[in-house]
């Protein structure tokens, strides 16, 4: 476990050295960030110029959900993505053999090898919003609500963390497969939303496919105080169920690497 | 004058194998058109937001309307050549394009516009779900409109096609030019009509879309064939839209001309 936890030490210290190579990126990344935040912004601005409330939401209320959206993108974009992006390269060019030939699991190596921390922009828009939000609502969120959002992030990372391992396994199966991450990214697009706008196939497949209303409308709700603190079992169910589902497939989608060549 | 006919001899030859192209790679064709959904999302969203009362002139059924036809709209006017300049360019692959007897942006031309099929494959049954559940309510009657939305629906891909080939020419240039695309994409969510009619925000902002290309990209077509605009309006709008057209394409060409004289091969 020490061991594990020294190896992260150390691929943390080598993404940010890479990193300090590209310092331009690093400002313009952010710029671009910031803008892309921006654009989830307008259409909310839009919707409820027209209507005081929607589905139940008002719009700070709604704003909470986009911040909520805006950090979990953060983590996506800056810890989950980028390394798992490379596992897809490594696996089409055949180099994933260099990463299994060290003495230590795959999965963990391949999911920490790099950190793009210019993404924590988003992390810094998502308090913006926060901060705005609760002005907005007038009443800061309690300390009970904030503990049961924070169990939820939890919940969250570990659900993005585990579809990402899953949508990455089948590169082992579909050699381009890049593209699939923009399809990842489409549909984690709707989380921006309250779940409630939502209805019929599409409410079923966002609650109990790809679980998005447990990773930014609970939260939300858990910081109004509208959340029963035993939500958060099953969530931490949930979340177990997909690790434990994510790694079953990695383990048996890395059984049918065959290298380069193939 | 000889050159030229063989060259326009060769456009069905580039059209049949970018056909071929796109049905090779069907599954990642439709992984890019479900990635593409955004305008459904907008659609429940929106119907949402019109369940107990009319937005302006849009009830729900107007809003299912506008956004399938976003839907297909952006479908038929998809371009991703500045991603694939991009690529070809920092790879050196671009030189075997600019050996070919055939001006390379005809070439990307005749790529981007052969995938069409295979995405109305896609897009056509949405439009006949459209066409259910509205009733054909919304469409136009008057074939002076049809021919209106045809010719807007060109404009719209070429001004998708000549940002896009304009970006890509950028790569020329300087090494971060595909950031370039991720600013006018920005700009293409708020200012098209992808994500909210434009009718719907406040008047500045209509006015500032109106003298930008990125309402003539989607708004403009969508909006004739949902009838939201009027015969000679639509006729003023699309003169501007092609006038964009011809701005982008004499932008597009000077890039590519002047990016040209800059480029040397990677070895490899």
């Amino acid at each position: 476990m020490l061991r594990y936890a020294r190896l992260l030490g150390v691929q943390i210290r080598t993404s940010a050295l890479t990193l300090l190579q590209y310092r331009l990126d690093f400002l313009t990344e952010g710029l671009l960030e910031v803008l892309w935040s921006a654009t989830a912004l307008v259409p909310l601005f839009v919707v409820f110029r027209a209507r005081p409330e929607v589905a139940g939401w008002t719009f700070p209320e709604a704003l909470l959900v986009v911040a909520w959206f805006t950090l979990l993108q953060g983590i996506l974009e800056g810890a989950i993505n980028p390394s798992l992006t490379s596992v897809v390269d490594h696996i089409r060019k055949g180099t994933l053999d260099f990463v299994l030939l060290k003495p230590a699991d795959a999965q963990f190596l391949v999911s920490t090898a790099r950190f793009q921390p210019w993404r924590a922009t988003n992390v810094l828009t998502a308090g913006a919003l926060f901060a705005y939000a609760f002005h907005r609502l007038g009443a800061p969120p309690r300390l009970g609500g904030i503990a049961l959002a924070a169990g939820l992030l939890v919940v969250s990372t570990v659900l993005l963390y585990s579809m990402w391992i899953l949508t990455v396994s089948a590169a082992f199966f579909v050699v381009r497969v890049d593209n699939l991450t923009f399809l990842f990214g489409s549909v984690f697009d709707a989380a921006r939303w309250p779940s409630s706008v939502f209805r019929g196939i599409v409410a079923f497949v966002f609650t109990f496919v790809v679980p998005l209303s447990l990773m930014t409308t609970y939260p939300a709700l858990a910081l109004l105080g509208r959340l029963r603190p035993s939500t958060l079992v099953v969530a931490l169910a949930v979340g177990a169920a997909f690790a434990a589902l994510s790694r079953a497939v990695w383990v048996r989608a890395l059984g049918r690497y065959t290298s380069a060549g193939g | 004058m000889n050159a030229v006919a063989a060259r326009v001899r060769a456009v069905p030859t580039l059209l049949r194998i970018g056909f071929s192209e796109a049905v090779a790679y069907r599954a990642e064709l439709l992984v890019w058109i479900l990635s593409s959904t955004m305008p459904l999302i907008m659609l429940a969203l929106w119907t949402a937001v019109a369940r107990d009362a009319p937005v302006g002139r849009f009830g729900q059924r107007d809003f299912t309307a506008y956004f399938l036809a976003t839907f297909i709209v952006r479908q038929v006017t998809g371009a991703w050549v500045s991603w694939e300049m991009n690529w070809e360019v920092r790879q050196g692959t671009i030189a075997a394009r600019l050996l070919r007897p055939m001006p390379p942006m005809v070439a990307y031309a005749a790529e981007t516009l052969a995938a069409i099929p295979m995405r109305l494959v896609i897009a056509l049954p949405v439009a006949g779900i459209a066409l259910a559940i509205t009733g054909g309510r919304v469409l136009p009657h008057d074939p002076r409109m049809w021919a209106s939305f045809a010719v807007s629906l060109a404009g719209a891909w070429g001004i998708a096609f000549l940002a896009s080939f304009g970006v890509g020419c950028l790569a020329f240039y300087f090494e971060s030019s595909i950031k370039v695309m991720d600013l006018y994409l920005v700009l293409f969510f708020v200012l098209s009509g992808y994500l909210f009619p434009m009718e719907l925000l406040p008047a500045t902002f209509r006015e500032i879309a109106d003298w930008l290309p990125f309402r003539y990209q989607i708004g403009l077509p969508v909006e004739i064939l949902t009838s939201a605009v009027a015969p000679r309006e639509a006729a003023v709008l699309i003169a501007r839209q092609w006038g964009f057209v011809a701005v982008l394409f004499g932008i597009a060409v000077g890039l590519w001309r002047g990016g040209l004289r800059r480029f040397a091969a990677y070895g490899g």
